[in-house]
């Protein structure tokens, strides 16, 4: 089994570097999509309200394999041809974008009415208003939840070996199907995942902890 | 003769298909203090907030030294340069501060002066610490409102709205969110703030107050102004039934 794992190690290192670039690429798409959709819906107009809504409502009605699999194989038949990479990247960003901007939206909302009064009878713009008083409250409420999807996205990301991309789940099936130690591959793979997210959970539920502290303490 | 700053003329307010405000007429002079009150619900925040375009409104238009509301302007985004000009003007007071939280005092109070005015940063310091020491809350600069009792929290607001050097404040009961015993000291604030010559629309129920400070007293009755007029006036021979039925419950307690 050790020999075995020496044997594997570069291989797995490989998939475990692209899952990671694949967690930190698709969440920062996300946050960027998730604060414009978040925006969206809370806006005035319904021209951006209505059909950042709608863009929502499609992706969270919607699995997320399915969106991979319409990014990668449906988008070139209209001429939109993307890399494995940029599909996955795309396809988790959007996916993460939808559920996160309900998160946004809730943070931003749960600032409160006074808040936007009172930078508004001092004459502060709706975009100064946002920059100085809504989001940097909202951001507090905002990380810990934020911190959960990211370490659900961490493992979400072993979705896309199914578009041909090889990170740690994809390399895992390969060993596998050349060795037929099922076993023992998958169960490494699994201890991967493990002790990275559970830590990774821990340190949310602890940056929670301190956002709590830091914001009772106000 | 002193000058007129704000002119309301038939405001005419809906919450749905609800009537808040019946045709409101309100002229205010410069440096004139006017507190108003009325019952629970009878519009005296609605009013106010409307001067400031916090609220919409549906009839009637407000001029505010020179610059008009109308409800189409309310409404109009062209017209939020206006808007914003007006509250440049005017001031406001709420009853739950709405200190901002993440910001300590001194940020509170030189954040729109910053942004809004542009004034460089260690100007609007210098002009915020004198605000403070004014309201007296020189030593509490660095803390965070969370930090402050509600008396400091609210001088504060008076602090960070002055800082925008308004021509005219508005207060919606800025006490009643108040320990009584650090009722005093935001009266304190506003007492001087009228000895200066401020001109203030005030909502309260502090009837002393209003006797002492106020020029005038106007008393709102379901969306319409039934009386107003020197405090004495008011509340030593109201005219109306209403007013009298008013006073009689508020200045029992
Ligand atoms: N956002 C709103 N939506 C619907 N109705 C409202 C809203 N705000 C106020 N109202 C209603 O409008 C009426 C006037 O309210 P307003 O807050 O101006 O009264 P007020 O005189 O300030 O009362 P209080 O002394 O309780 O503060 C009330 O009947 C109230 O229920
Ligand atoms: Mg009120």
């Amino acid at each position: 089994m050790l020999e075995d794992l020496t044997n594997w190690a570069p291989q797995l290192l490989t998939g475990l570097g692209l899952t990671v670039e694949l967690t930190f690429g698709g969440m920062a798409i996300a946050l960027v999509l998730a604060l414009l959709l978040a925006l969206g819906r809370i806006s005035s107009s319904r021209w951006l309200r209505v059909p950042a809504a709608a863009f929502v409502e499609l992706i969270r009605g919607s699995p997320l394999l399915l969106q991979l699999f319409y990014i990668y194989y449906v988008l070139p038949a209209v001429g939109l041809r993307l890399s494995p990479i940029m599909a996955g990247l795309i396809g988790l960003g959007i996916n993460y974008g939808a559920y996160l901007s309900e998160v946004f939206r809730a943070g931003i909302v749960a600032v409160g009415r006074g808040q936007r009064e009172a930078a508004e009878s001092l004459g502060m713009s709706e975009g100064q208003t946002l920059r100085f008083v809504i989001l940097p409250q909202a951001w507090r409420i905002v990380i810990p939840p934020t911190g959960n999807y990211f370490v659900s996205m961490f493992k979400d990301t072993a979705l896309v070996s199914t578009i041909s991309l090889a990170e740690l789940m994809f390399q895992g099936q390969l060993i596998a199907s050349d060795t037929f130690r099922y076993m023992t591959i998958y169960s490494i793979i699994f201890v991967i995942y493990v002790v990275i997210s559970i830590p990774a959970s821990m340190g949310v539920r602890w940056l929670e902890l301190y956002f709590n502290r830091s914001m009772s303490s106000r | 003769m002193a000058k007129k700053i704000i002119e309301v003329q038939g405001l005419e307010k809906f919450y749905g298909s609800i009537q808040v405000l019946h045709g409101v007429d309100l002229t205010i002079m410069a440096g004139e203090v006017v507190v108003v009150i009325g019952a629970s619900g009878s519009g005296k925040s609605t009013l106010i907030r409307c001067i400031n375009g916090l609220e919409m409104f549906n009839g009637g238009d407000i001029l505010i030294d020179g610059y008009i509301l109308t409800p189409a302007r309310t409404n109009n985004r062209q017209n939020r340069e206006e808007l914003k000009k007006i509250r440049r003007e005017v001031g406001m007071v709420f009853q739950q501060f709405n200190l901002f939280p993440h910001k300590t005092v001194l940020e509170n109070v030189t954040l729109a002066p910053v942004q809004v005015r542009k004034l460089a940063k260690d100007k609007a310091t210098a002009g915020a610490l004198r605000l403070l020491e004014r309201v007296g809350l020189s030593d509490q600069v660095h803390k965070y409102p969370g930090q402050l009792s509600g008396g400091q929290q609210q001088r504060v607001a008076i602090a960070r709205s002055l800082a925008m050097e308004p021509r005219v404040m508005l207060f919606d009961e800025p006490t009643s969110a108040l320990d009584p015993e650090m009722v005093g000291e935001v009266l304190e604030v506003m007492r001087g703030l009228a000895n200066e010559g401020m001109t203030m629309i005030v909502v309260t129920h502090e009837m002393g107050f209003a006797r002492e400070v106020a020029d005038r007293v106007v008393y709102i009755d379901h969306g319409r102004i039934l009386e107003q007029g020197p405090p004495d006036a008011i509340f030593d021979n109201p005219q109306q039934e209403r007013t009298k039925t008013f006073l009689s419950r508020v200045l029992r307690h």
